[in-house]
């Protein structure tokens, strides 16, 4: 077995790329493929807030929203988990309690990275030992560009080693990454590390989760899943915001990844204004009539 | 540090992907409310709808459920004799003393008029040919108008295009089109005719007469002077009878490459223009550098456009061998999410054989390349009962001797073989009667510019497949015929330059 040359990755032509997003959203979704998909994204959602500002009350009201988006409407689904600071997982993991909402925390020297190994191992313990099912990490990205790929690869393999049991979520922050042969060449360094999501964005830099970016990051696991057999899960993240762009996206996976990627144990979309409005287009198809923002909670 | 290695094979071979089991998208139908069809159609001669000359109609069926659309007038002779002295009329008296600029007015309102009836022509060229929603919509009513728009340009400019020189029109036009692009050939042939100052008797296959009597309409409605345009619908005698009328200047053809050999046989020594543009068997060649994902999508494109009713289609593909496995993985997996039915559902990707007739023979060559040892590959898509509809094939194994390599099919079908050099690559690719096409797949330019040079194909196209612009010329070698239309080429074959 030789070392991996990681600057030896396929190359992806971009055009082709966004030719084949466009076409992917002329699909049109109807009737009850539209519920079912609507209630799919729901059930697919990291409900995030990753701000300065957070408070434990805010982070109480959104582990109640993400147990009961909306309970006016009957047969949802919860959203698949909360995403927040190492701060607050004690308390999210707490009023989450036993009801299959996972606490996913950032880590790493969230957003930017910039911060020394132990720290960053640091901070990764501190989320875990409160209880985080999940961890979302970011790359060095400056040593990625640098083009030091073995120590990004060696950064990722030893926060995977400290997340013991919780599943490692890789952010490739693509909006700083520059071309869609970098985004591919940082998904097979983060795969081959161990990841168990590669993920998009922070959402602190923009553009944050695009679809010519999730396509390409589709299309690395599913090479990946072909030669391993393993499958590893994805995340776009920050600036979907609307029901018919998480439904474009769901269609993405659909006609990349197949049946078996169809559920929140290997798709998420991290956002946090999403929700209502795939609450509202569900409250719409159920009723007939559109209801104003305000009839669903701002937590 | 962990050691790695990154294999280019697929080792896990029980591995496999699973489509179309879960999350199913329920029926979208184009809505078919607004169409407004005739139960009887007649001939467009001098500016009026006329009845054929013989009393004699034919049908024009829907090849997705077999339903009967509308009866249409059934040309001889006698029709096109009257639609040929109705253009020379037209043209002496009116359209050759027009200013070219009042002659680019009236192409450039009929493109505007053609974009306000973009909807209803979408809806009814896939009615009528069986050519899914998505592509009569996005692609071939755009580029309609976007042919009308191109030309009307040119009409006061010619003496810019060929600067120093004397651009004449040549009179009038004979056009016989194919079924497969139905009004997309008619704007082809129409727009660069008028626009160059000629009249034109157009004749559109049988089995898709609707969207040229559409345009018929809009031609009236426009306000175009009376036999500048005619249309005269009918089978082989009609289109005959126009070849070889006396008083015609020019023949465009564009349909198989048996009908252009008789056509070029039957205008020798009279003193006709001519182009045609003919057949063809294109090679789209993926070398192994090449972004894979991308290639495979050029490729679905490249045979899978129009059910593979595309002259230009890329029906051969040559993989370099170091990726073959991989890339036929990916193309099998791609195939798997097509969808094949109802040409108005706006989810259909390939939609109905356009008849009976051309099912049949696409049947018989699938039965040929499993006979001659291919190994022949379906999607395991569902496919509607009723109609005429074939599910999308690859051909693995197939070698250059085989027919289904050496002919023209027409449908969803793909003949894939393996090489190892460029040398090689270039040999087998060119190795064909035809020269329409062709599709080079590589991140190295050096190698696309190579190859391009090398591949004696009218059009070549690198990293993408079956892009179409009015702008770009478009035309065979060989037995894919001569003449360019589209671009600043495409106004030689209406002019007189002296």
């Amino acid at each position: 077995m030789t070392q991996i040359d990681f600057s030896q990755t396929p190359s992806i032509d971009q055009v082709s790329v966004e030719e084949r997003v466009a076409r992917l959203n002329t699909r049109s979704i109807k009737k009850s493929a539209k519920v079912h998909g609507l209630k799919l994204a729901l059930n697919m959602i990291d409900l995030t807030t990753l701000e300065g500002k957070d408070t434990e009350g805010k982070v109480r009201q959104m582990c109640y929203k993400a147990m009961h988006p909306h309970d006016e409407l009957e047969g949802l689904p919860t959203t698949a988990a909360v995403c927040v600071y190492p701060t607050f997982v004690g308390l999210a993991k707490k009023q989450l309690g036993n009801s299959g909402v996972k606490v996913a925390s950032v880590a790493t020297a969230f957003p930017s990275g910039q911060s020394t190994r132990d720290i960053k191992i640091k901070d990764t313990k501190f989320a875990v030992d409160n209880g985080a099912d999940e961890v979302d990490m970011v790359i060095s990205r400056g040593e990625f560009l640098a083009g030091n790929y073995n120590y990004v690869f060696d950064e990722i393999a030893e926060v995977k080693e400290a997340c013991g049991n919780a599943r490692l979520k890789v952010i490739l922050e693509t909006g700083e990454l520059s071309t869609l042969d970098n985004v591919r060449r940082a998904s097979e360094i983060a795969m081959r590390a161990g990841a168990d999501f590669i993920k998009t964005s922070t959402g602190k830099i923009q553009p944050a989760a695009t679809q010519p970016v999730t396509l390409v990051m589709l299309e690395a696991i599913r090479d990946y899943y072909y030669e391993t057999g393993i499958m590893i899960g994805m995340k776009p993240a920050g600036g979907i915001s609307t029901a018919k762009v998480a439904l474009n996206y769901l269609v993405m996976v659909n006609e990349t990844l197949g049946n078996a990627w169809m559920n929140n144990h290997w798709f998420r979309f991290g956002a946090s204004s999403l929700a209502n409005d795939i609450l509202m287009q569900l409250a719409k198809e159920a009723s007939g009539v559109y209801q104003g923002p305000e009839y669903f909670s701002k937590d | 540090m962990r050691q790695i290695t990154m294999s280019t094979k697929t080792k896990n071979s029980g591995v496999k992907l699973e489509f179309n089991k879960g999350w199913g998208y329920q029926p979208a139908p184009e809505s078919t409310d607004h169409i407004r069809l005739e139960k009887k159609y007649g001939h467009f001669i001098n500016g009026e709808f006329v009845a054929p000359s013989s009393g004699k109609y034919f049908t024009t069926y829907s090849p997705s459920n077999e339903q009967v659309l509308a009866e249409v007038a059934k040309g001889d002779a006698k029709d096109i004799d009257k639609a040929v002295k109705a253009a020379r009329a037209a043209y002496n008296k009116v359209w050759k003393k027009m200013a070219p600029s009042e002659r680019g007015k009236y192409l450039f309102r009929i493109a505007r008029m053609i974009q306000e009836r973009a909807r209803e022509l979408a809806v009814i060229e896939s009615m009528d040919g069986g050519k899914p929603i998505r592509e009569s919509r996005d692609v071939d009513v755009p580029l309609v108008a976007a042919h009308f728009f191109y030309y009307a340009g040119w009409a006061d400019k010619l003496e810019y295009a060929y600067p120093n020189r004397k651009p004449e029109s040549l009179g009038v036009a004979g056009q016989i089109i194919p079924w497969n692009f139905p009004l997309l050939m008619a704007a082809w042939k129409i727009a660069p005719a008028l626009a160059c100052g000629n009249t034109v008797v157009l004749k559109p296959a049988e089995t898709t007469p609707l969207t040229a009597l559409k345009l018929a309409e809009i031609i009236r409605d426009s306000g175009l002077p009376p036999g500048v345009v005619n249309i005269v619908n009918g089978y082989g005698d009609a289109g005959a009878a126009l070849v070889n009328h006396p008083d015609v200047d020019k023949i465009a053809f564009t349909g198989s490459t048996n009908i252009g050999k008789y056509i070029q046989k039957a205008t020798a020594g009279t003193g006709k223009k001519l182009t045609l543009e003919l057949g063809g068997k294109a090679a789209n060649i993926v070398f192994d550098d090449a972004p894979l994902d991308q290639a495979v999508e050029g490729i679905i494109n490249g045979i899978f456009f129009n059910q593979g009713h595309v002259c230009c289609a890329g029906s051969r593909l040559f993989v370099q061998e170091g990726v073959a496995e991989k890339l036929i993985r990916k193309l099998k997996d791609r195939m798997e999410t097509l969808i094949v039915g109802d040409p108005l559902d706006k989810n259909t990707d390939i939609g109905a054989i356009n008849s009976k007739e051309q099912l049949d023979k696409i049947n018989s060559y699938l039965k040929i390349g499993s006979e001659e040892g291919a190994e022949m590959w379906q999607s395991s898509c569902a496919v509607p009962s009723k109609g005429y509809f074939c599910r999308p094939t690859i051909f693995l194994h197939a070698s250059q001797s085989h027919r289904i390599v050496q002919e023209e099919i027409f449908g969803p079908v793909l003949a894939i073989q393996t090489f190892r050099t460029i040398e090689e690559v270039i040999e087998k690719a060119n190795n064909t009667p035809y020269g329409l096409s062709a599709g080079v797949w590589t991140d190295k330019g050096s190698r696309i510019f190579n190859l391009t040079s090398k591949m004696r194909a009218g059009v070549v196209w690198a990293n993408t497949y079956n892009k179409f612009d009015p702008t770009s010329p478009f035309g065979g070698y060989k037995e894919s015929g001569f003449g360019r239309e589209g671009g600043i080429h495409g106004l030689s074959a209406y002019l007189k330059i002296s």
